[in-house]
């Protein structure tokens, strides 16, 4: 039996555990799963965005080799009880329309499921889905936002209009009005947020499994959200929850495309079932691309009135924001997540955001990395830049005089939120003086004056979030359908090793090694006595699983206070055994002992070990140490940092190259300072992405030009920098652990510092902004249009 | 990084049919494998659903993102360029045969590791192999040269800060290759 000193292990960067499988090849992802007997499905899916089904053929797909059913819309129709599941409704009157795994009438953005065939081969499945005859009758496609807002032509002629809603945040409007008329300054920008597609590189996947009696079924699915999948599928099937698992084996990436529950989801379990057989089907990319949701999509209009001195005293925000064809699981929560946050880092007092959310015939959007706030952060850090340079203040300098201060935490903001902590000031001055600020604006300046063919820019990014996604009342109050709670369970095993068990979900986040680094500290046990398990509804019945940087600060924060219930009953059974009062006991080096007489010891394993045997325990006390809690915290977490990208822009090719890119992230106190640089390289490389390189492109009729890795363009290493990293530590007051997340900051403070860098080159040559991605075309384009004023204002 | 239209002058022995099944020898990671496999077969489907290995992964349909690098006679190749049929007679080897038989990780695997060169890991896999591959024939190349020898390897998750700096560790801590 081991007695061990505390190791200290929280805030070193200790090496993933969960790497040798993954490096080896060990770990399985769903598609690695072996079934004997598992057949395989694949969808007929529409090639057209906007189309009514005249008539399903089946009949030639039905007897071709190892096909062993194939199914239309209508033939399944009745095994829904309901439709694919949105669970945010953010107003009583939004329009929502029924969404069901395979279309039946009308199909509404190429993509849509319209048969099902089950073979006994992937390929033979793909093979007879391509010859099921569908007759579409063509309808009006609407891919453009402000298009599909007029209602010229309809996605869903039931509703009467395109638009789903408009949510108002306007606590005082006529300061907002007062702020405007007395500025001094206003500038008013419209920013466009072109669609991603989120493109983990795991396609999704799903397998279906069911007992052989009794009507028990398991799901594997790839999945950030088996918790959910679970309520959500047995509710839309009508089955009992009871008999159905999800099982999340390795996933591989998701970036919030594997929040969702999808058609096939649904699919898999009702085919199951109908088959008795396992079924299983995995995506193609080519399918991702247009079956797996979308993110972004938004016109922004951001106006800022600003008095004299550049101090911002209102800020202005109107959105149209892209559903896609249908609502999927969050959908329409996606602006709502940023519409808190639109006057980002900096002390506004006046506020007003609308947003109108508008169905057009594509992919449905929902939540990608950051979902909402990115969108947020490079409006209002793009507007700062504008506002720069309207004032002529160093947007540097601009920044520092609207920040919230430090003194003014706890910060009740105008949108109606109450930031924990921060220090912003902090975080600039530690990024200029990382980038060394003064030294570039030298050069740029010397740039411009030698009229250089490769201009510098800088681009500052300051940025906070609301992470955490979590006291559930104030999830109630925005309509959101789900809690914000996440749960763990601690258990001490006779032989004295830990289980932990986490409602969280990781999908390369590393919380195997981030939970066992909190419990073996927590416990002071060695971190491989520490075991976590995950992703399974059979062994985490309770959880809400991982999304909104909320693992740690949520699902974290509920291990940690486990595993203090753990200790609780452990300090009874050592008071009870070692005959002291518990206030007595001092808890050192994973062993309680009797102040003074530390010879009086009885170790947690051994401890551990008396409540399996339960000879000698105290009256009424239960015979485990075991904890069990679910944690909803009283607020969000609010990280926030500064990002400076240097870029030099070739005005003669439009080609943009990152030269340095400093973040200074600061998440509160830090688990493992390795995983958090990883969750920072990855996140700004997915900000870089959409700044430059990423666009998903339909075509007027609907036809997504980008479906494949050969044209929609995730970036290779050869695209992009190295990062210099650096972080302020505020440690969040509403959560024990002090921590408050990093899975997205790394995006949502890229992709405006990016664009205010090239912006920033090129603003002598009259531009003032640039349509994301800024690849060379689009910059030369710019350069060509503003070429007019070239002349005047070269070198000025 | 060998292509497919190199890989197709690697000819299978026995020309087939359409449809009709052919059989194809093949070494994986010193296992010689003898199956019949359909003539549209590709090299990573046989590798995952015949012989068996699922380390290797599928990423894309159009041979952009990498996940499916194995080595071909010591070369990296993307096995979903290639056909079983153009593995015949040849010698693969995927990430299950890249670490020791006593499960030491092979220096690349414990560079990536020890560098938090991974998050997710589906495109690990072919990453490590391709970076094999890479190092194999440039032992000592400067960050550019990594970044351009994996530019075929796509990743989500990492920004590929760590993978470069993993790549460039386990070449700065591996002897001169003698050979090759």
């Amino acid at each position: 039996m081991t007695t061990t000193e505390s190791r200290g292990f929280v805030g070193t960067p200790v090496r993933r555990r969960e790497d040798p499988a993954l490096l080896s090849g060990e770990a399985r992802f769903v598609d690695d799963l072996v079934v004997s007997g598992a057949l395989h499905f694949a969808l007929v899916r529409s090639p057209v965005a906007h189309a009514r089904i005249r008539s399903v053929d089946t009949t030639a797909a039905a007897s071709m080799p190892g096909v062993v059913a194939v199914f239309t819309g209508a033939e399944l129709a009745g095994d829904w009880l309901g439709p694919i599941p949105c669970a945010w409704p953010v107003t009583a009157d939004m329009k929502n329309p029924p969404h069901y795994p395979l279309a039946v009438d009308e199909v509404c953005y190429a993509g849509d499921g319209v048969a099902v065939v089950v073979a006994t081969s992937d390929a033979l499945a793909r093979d007879a889905a391509g010859s099921v005859v569908v007759d579409y009758e063509e309808l009006p496609a609407v891919v453009d936002l402000e298009d599909a807002s007029s209602d010229r032509a309809l996605v869903h002629a039931a509703l009467g209009t395109n638009r789903a809603y408009t949510w108002e945040l306007i606590p005082d409007p006529d300061a907002v009005e007062r702020a405007f008329a007395e500025a001094a300054h206003v500038v008013s920008e419209r920013y466009i947020q072109q669609r991603l597609i989120p493109s983990a590189m795991e396609p999704r996947g799903v397998l279906a499994v069911p007992e052989p009696f009794g009507g028990n079924l398991t799901l594997y699915a790839s999945t950030q959200t088996p918790h959910i999948v679970r309520v959500m599928v047995a509710a839309t099937l009508g089955m009992p929850e009871s008999k159905l698992r999800v099982v999340a084996p390795a996933v591989g990436g998701g970036f919030g495309s594997k929040i969702d529950v999808y058609a096939e989801d649904l699919l898999a379990v009702a085919l199951a079932r109908r088959l008795r057989r396992p079924v299983r089907w995995r995506e193609e990319r080519s399918e991702n691309t247009q079956a797996t949701i979308h993110g972004r999509g938004q016109v922004q209009h951001i106006e800022l009135a600003a008095d004299a001195e550049g101090r911002v005293q209102a800020v202005r925000v109107r959105l149209l924001a892209d559903m896609g064809a249908y609502l999927q699981l969050v959908t329409p929560g996606v602006p709502l997540l940023g519409a808190f946050l639109y006057h980002g880092v900096y002390d506004i007092p006046a506020y007003s955001f609308s947003c109108t959310a508008v169905f057009t015939t594509t992919t449905p959007t929902d939540a990608y990395r950051g979902a909402g706030r990115p969108e947020a952060t490079y409006a209002i850090e793009r507007a700062m830049d504008a506002l720069a340079a309207k004032t002529g203040i160093d947007p540097a300098e601009l920044r520092r005089r609207n920040y919230i201060r430090a003194e003014q935490f706890p910060y009740a903001s105008a949108a109606g939120l109450v930031f924990d902590s921060g220090n912003y000031h902090a975080g600039l001055d530690e990024a200029l003086s990382v980038v060394r600020y003064d030294e570039l604006r030298a050069e740029q300046a010397d740039r411009r004056a030698r009229g250089d063919r490769v201009q510098l820019g800088i681009g500052l990014s300051s940025y906070v979030e609301m992470c955490g996604l979590a006291p559930s009342r104030v999830l109630a109050s925005l309509n959101y359908g789900a809690g914000g709670w996440e749960a763990a369970t601690v258990r001490i095993l006779p032989t004295g090793k830990v289980q932990v068990v986490t409602g969280s979900s990781p999908h390369g986040q590393g919380h195997e090694t981030a939970w066992s680094q909190i419990v073996a500290d927590e416990l002071g046990v060695p971190m491989e006595d520490v075991e976590v398990l995950h992703g399974d509804t059979a062994v985490s019945p309770h959880g809400l699983d991982t999304y909104g940087s909320r693992s740690l600060s949520v699902g974290g924060t509920a291990v940690w206070l486990a595993g203090q219930r753990v200790l609780d009953k452990a300090r009874a059974i050592a008071a009870h055994q070692l005959e002291a009062a518990e206030d007595d006991l001092e808890y050192t080096s994973g062993a309680f002992s009797v102040r003074g007489s530390p010879e009086r010891s009885l170790p947690i394993q051994a401890i551990a070990f008396e409540a399996f045997t339960a000879h000698n325990l105290p009256d009424g006390m239960e015979a485990n140490l075991e904890a069990s809690i679910s944690w909803d915290p009283p607020n969000f977490t609010f990280p926030s940092g500064t990002h400076v990208a240097v870029v030099e822009v070739d005005t003669e090719t439009g080609a943009v190259r990152i030269r340095t890119y400093v973040a200074v992230d600061d998440c509160g106190n830090q688990i493992n300072p390795l995983i958090v640089a990883g969750q920072v390289h990855g996140g700004v490389a997915q900000g870089v992405a959409q700044a430059l390189f990423e666009e998903a492109v339909y075509d007027e009729a609907g036809n997504l030009l980008t479906s494949t890795l050969a044209d929609y363009l995730v970036p290779s290493a050869a695209d992009l920098p190295a990062y210099t990293l650096s972080s302020t530590v505020t440690p969040s007051p509403t959560n024990p652990l002090g921590v408050k997340g990093v899975g997205e900051a790394g995006t949502i403070a890229s992709t405006p510092a990016v664009m205010n860098a090239v912006v920033d080159a090129l603003r002598p040559r009259g531009v003032t902004d640039i349509v994301m991605p800024a690849s060379p075309w689009r910059v030369w384009e710019a350069l060509e249009a503003s070429s007019g004023e070239t002349d005047k204002e070269v070198g000025a | 990084m060998r292509y497919w239209i190199e890989a197709g002058q690697v000819t299978g022995r026995g020309a087939s049919e359409k449809g009709v099944p052919m059989r194809v020898q093949v070494r994986v990671n010193g296992v010689e494998h003898e199956d019949e496999v359909e003539p549209r077969v590709l090299l990573v489907h046989y590798l995952r659903e015949v012989v068996g290995l699922t380390g290797t992964n599928v990423g894309c349909d159009t041979s952009s993102c990498g996940a499916c690098t194995v080595l071909l006679d010591g070369e990296s190749v993307k096995s979903c360029t290639l056909l079983a049929a153009q593995a015949d007679g040849h010698e693969v080897t995927t990430i299950e045969g890249l670490a020791s038989p006593d499960g030491t990780l092979h220096p690349m695997q414990a560079a990536f590791r020890e560098h938090h060169g991974l998050q997710c890991g589906y495109c690990t896999p072919g990453m490590v192999m391709a970076a094999v591959s890479l190092l194999a024939e440039h032992p000592s190349p400067t960050e550019a040269e990594v970044r351009e020898g994996l530019e075929g390897n796509l990743c989500r998750c990492t920004g590929y800060h760590n993978i470069v700096k993993a790549v460039l560790a386990a070449a700065e801590a591996a002897p001169a290759p003698v050979g090759r």
